[in-house]
């Protein structure tokens, strides 16, 4: 009803451009992002920013306290705790977006087909993820660390093959709704094709609810990460981890607290500002709110 | 205040902010309400119709919604000025509201009867077993079977919810209904038999009702005045018959243009070109000049008040009556 | 001059949950080129599905489908390829018929990258002279659906229907969700658009007044079966079936003298599921009798009015006589 108007003043907004500014307003989600920005840059540049090689032992200062040559100390192994964190970033958020991109690729994939054509296959597919789910994920990540050894891209792929089926769940969700809508059968009237109808009509509007549910599980699988290298199924020393890091201080934990207290408080943080942007999005993208 | 009007609205005034507009939806109404006498509110969407009915209620949404000025009289007391305590006891009791979507208006999980007794239960201090009496009271008044008490709405057809909102509504015998397109979600036939129902059940319990619609044909049959409603100002106002036989506002005139008649063999329409302003941007002077066939130089600048064209017969026009 | 659109004895069933939904049952009429055929009818009397059943949106269970004199009935895909440019369909409410995620000028673009085979500028040029026919201004070629009122996103489905340069359009209540000055102007476009083009109609609605307005002959149906077909006029003038007469009386008029003497009928629409195989409006009907529950057959009363009513001889002998 407002519309009308709005036109007249040559108010035009995309759509993304509508969602962003309204995710713009969200502070907590900002901040989320710019931390999300930081992370990404500082595992890019990590090499180039953080003071020492991750791997390199300076058997004098074990357990160095904070500041002086090492700013946050370092560990048993006399390594720089603040160089390892910043490596360490590589190693969680390569874990979280690789796994995820797995998991949307898969879950799309298979949700699409089944929503989209329904019927048998929809049943076959659904029947097929439900004997699917009942598999745990972390002996999932035995089975795949026994068959390939444990490494940290056998833990991605682990994490990720693990999260498809709730992508597909979700994505055949939206579009058997967005399947009956008017705008596709305004489609079919004109004899659109299956594959422009699917491309054109039914991803653009299913893909909200995915943005939103991609972002907040990144979160989820960077601690998944975190946890499987933590159990000693992800990264493999000497490479720095966080959750390796926190494994690693485990047993130093009563006189050394910051040995595990750093690497936490990184995980905690970027999973933190994951779920915060997800949130957000989620508000920006519903279009009830739509002003 | 005039001893006959049970509701009186002056200068009412109601605005929607968002982060960065002010929409203003109700733009000074002035409105009143005879004892037993049911006022038409006429306008399209967006109007400002049901803001007018919300507000009367005090249910506008908070904090979007702020009533900017005005004051509302209902038998006597200040309703915009008492307490929430106080108006919890008017609302529902002796002010009802009859929304337009009869489907989402009753609880799916509550036998229909319940809920009615629940109403009833809730402004009077009675006993179970005689709140329920009444609820079957009120089934067998709109024209459903008491023995109907307690079906869950799923079981009744949309003509039988609505019958059963308007039961809820009448239960506790209001002084004003409020009834917000009551009949629109529904089909003509079924339309026929609730507005008959309402009707009846009006002189029986010497009801008011403000009947908020968009259809000119339902206020024709119903209505004892009429109020037409533009971009949140009532443009023109009086009995049933100066709107439906002396419309003397170009928009009211308009809107008749507009409707096909089954009486009439016309082969086309005259509608009203353009469209409604937007209310977060709305024009100075008249709210109805860009669309207006009539419209000068003044009518840009200056907003026309209210003008008489009769007796009770109020118009927002320089121009109203001339031109046919 | 033969029919552009006949069909026969067209049947649609729907497998639900307590049996067989006869939505459509039986319905045969032909079309001439440049006639508007108007399907009224209230909710659930298999209106909307008539439409896209003939559109082949829907698949027919039973009867035949002739388009320009060939069977239609189930074509090819490349014959429907074809057909679908011939044919289109207007949709109810231009909220939800519309991707959101898709601007004006790639929803009217779409049927000309999906059939034209034009070239990117032959096609952008082409989607602005639609934009200039159905009256959209070119400043919102890049606007969103949300971003427009119900008008113009009416006239974004119209220009989207004419872009392949159709015979015949279904119109599913196009104007059913706009405001009455809005309907009124996409009345008068659909009616211009009729006569420059020579386009064919069928206009589904529940609206009796609009329906006269618009059309040149005028199917009543209920659940799923035509209760009478005659011209326009013929129908408003000499109406024969008791359900006509009963909706006809049901819409409130926009005019205060003629309160009309109201033919009440009872109870509410259900729905054709297993339906008996007598007269499906029986149940309501204030005449019916043992006669009602054999099976009805159409008949042609006069020229052209044909009415599915055992009794109606009998019912309307007496204004005959009166006329004689």
């Amino acid at each position: 009803m407002a519309l009308s108007g709005s036109n007249d003043k040559q108010r035009k907004y995309s759509a993304f451009g509508d969602v962003w500014r309204r995710l713009k307003k969200n502070k907590p989600a900002m901040a989320g992002l710019v931390i999300i920005v930081l992370l990404i840059l500082i595992a890019i540049f990590a090499p180039a920013i953080a003071p020492y090689s991750y791997s390199e032992q300076d058997s004098l200062h074990k357990f160095a306290p904070s500041g002086g040559e090492h700013l946050l100390g370092t560990d048993n192994l006399g390594r720089d705790v603040l160089s390892r964190l910043l490596y360490g970033s590589r190693q969680s958020l390569q874990m979280g977006l690789y796994s995820v991109a797995i998991a949307a690729v898969i879950g799309i994939v298979i949700g699409a087909i089944a929503g989209f054509y329904g019927g048998w296959l929809d049943n076959l597919l659904m029947r097929l993820l439900d004997i699917y789910q009942c598999i745990p994920m972390m002996l999932l990540c035995i089975v795949l660390a026994a068959a390939l050894g444990p490494s940290l891209t056998n833990a991605t792929v682990a994490i990720g093959v693990c999260s498809a089926p709730g992508y597909a769940r979700l994505i055949r969700a939206s579009i058997l709704t967005i399947r009956e809508s008017e705008y596709v059968e305004a489609a079919r009237a004109i004899d659109a094709s299956d594959f422009r109808i699917i491309t054109k009509h039914i991803i653009p509007n299913a893909i909200a609810p995915m943005i939103v549910q991609i972002t907040m599980s990144i979160g989820g699988m960077i601690l998944s990460g975190a946890m499987l290298t933590y159990i000693g199924l992800g990264a493999q020393p000497p490479i720095a981890e966080w959750g390796g890091m926190l494994a690693d201080g485990r047993n130093f934990m009563r006189q050394h607290a910051s040995q595990v207290i750093y690497p936490g408080v990184c995980i905690m943080i970027s999973v933190l500002s994951f779920n915060l942007l997800g949130d957000g999005l989620r508000d920006a993208l519903d279009p009830r709110l739509k002003n | 205040m005039d001893e006959r009007n049970l509701l009186e609205i002056t200068d009412l005034t109601v605005e929607y902010r968002t982060d960065d507009t002010v929409v203003r939806a109700v733009n000074g109404v002035n409105l009143a309400v005879k004892k037993g006498e049911t006022l038409g509110v006429v306008g399209e969407t967006g109007a400002g119709k049901t803001t007018i009915a919300r507000a009367i209620l005090r249910i506008l949404p908070n904090p979007q919604a702020k009533v900017c000025g005005g004051r509302m009289f209902f038998g006597g007391q200040d309703i915009m000025r008492i307490s929430e305590k106080d108006m919890r006891k008017i609302r529902g009791n002796r002010i009802a509201m009859i929304f337009q979507d009869p489907m989402t208006a009753l609880n799916p999980i509550e036998r229909v009867g319940d809920q009615i007794a629940e109403t009833i239960g809730l402004h009077n201090r009675i006993l179970r077993a005689d709140a329920q009496r009444r609820a079957v009271d009120m089934l067998e008044t709109v024209g459903i079977p008491g023995e109907r008490y307690g079906e869950y709405p799923h079981q009744f057809s949309g003509g039988m919810k609505q019958r059963v909102v308007i039961a809820m509504a009448c239960a506790c015998k209001p002084e004003l209904l409020l009834a917000d397109e009551p009949t629109t979600a529904l089909d003509v036939t079924i339309q026929a038999q609730v507005l008959e129902m309402m009707q009846s059940l009006k002189k029986r319990l010497d009801t008011s009702i403000i009947l908020i619609t968009h259809d000119l044909g339902v206020v024709a049959n119903v209505c004892d005045a009429v109020a037409v409603i533009y971009a949140g100002e009532i443009v023109e106002y009086g009995a049933a018959e100066d709107i439906f036989d002396r419309a003397a506002h170009p928009y009211t005139r308009g809107l008749f243009n507009s409707l096909p008649r089954l009486k009439s063999a016309e082969r086309r329409l005259k509608p009203i070109g353009g469209l409604m302003p937007d209310p977060s941007n709305l024009p100075e002077g008249c709210k109805f000049g860009a669309r207006c066939p009539l419209a000068r130089d003044i009518c840009r600048a200056e907003n026309p008040g209210a003008r008489a064209a009769g007796a009770g017969h109020l118009v927002k026009c320089f121009f109203a009556g001339g031109e046919r | 001059m033969p029919a552009l659109l006949e069909v026969r004895d067209l049947k649609k069933y729907f497998k639900t949950g307590g049996g067989i939904l006869h939505a459509v049952d039986g319905i045969s009429f032909a079309l001439e080129e440049g006639k508007t055929l108007g399907v009224v009818g209230e909710s659930g009397c298999g209106k909307s599905t008539l439409g896209r059943t003939i559109l082949h949106l829907l698949e027919a269970t039973d009867g035949r489908i002739l388009f320009e004199g060939e069977d239609v009935t189930t074509p090819s895909r490349a014959r429907l390829h074809a057909l679908r440019r011939k044919t289109q369909i207007i949709f109810q409410d231009p909220f939800s018929s519309l991707n959101p995620r898709m601007s004006v000028s790639a929803a009217i673009m779409e049927p000309l990258v999906i059939h034209s085979g034009l070239s990117r500028d032959d096609m952008r040029s082409e989607t602005r002279k639609l934009m200039d026919t159905v009256g959209l201004a070119e400043r919102y070629a890049n606007a969103y659906p949300h971003e427009l009122d119900g008008g113009c996103r009416q006239r974004i489905g119209i220009a989207r229907a004419l872009a392949l340069n159709p015979k015949f359009i279904v119109c599913d209540e196009p104007v059913s969700a706009l405001d009455v000055s809005i309907q009124a102007q996409v009345l008068n476009l659909l009616l211009d658009l009729q006569e420059e083009r020579k386009l064919t109609y069928i206009f589904v609605t529940h609206d009796l007044s609009v329906v006269k307005y618009i059309s040149d002959e005028i199917m009543v149906m209920y659940l799923g079966r035509m209760v009478e077909k005659a011209p326009s006029d013929e129908l408003f003038e000499n109406t024969l079936h008791p359900y006509t007469k009963a909706l006809l009386s049901a819409i409130p008029e926009p005019d205060i003298h003629c309160r009309q003497e109201r033919v009440q009928i009872r109870g509410e629409i259900t729905s054709p599921i297993n339906p008996a195989p007598g007269c499906r409006f029986m149940a309501r009907c204030p005449h019916a009798s043992e006669v009602c529950a054999e099976p009805q057959k159409s008949e042609e009363y006069s020229q052209n009015h044909s009415v599915s009513c055992c009794k109606c001889g009998e019912l309307n002998k007496r204004k005959e006589e009166l006329i004689r």
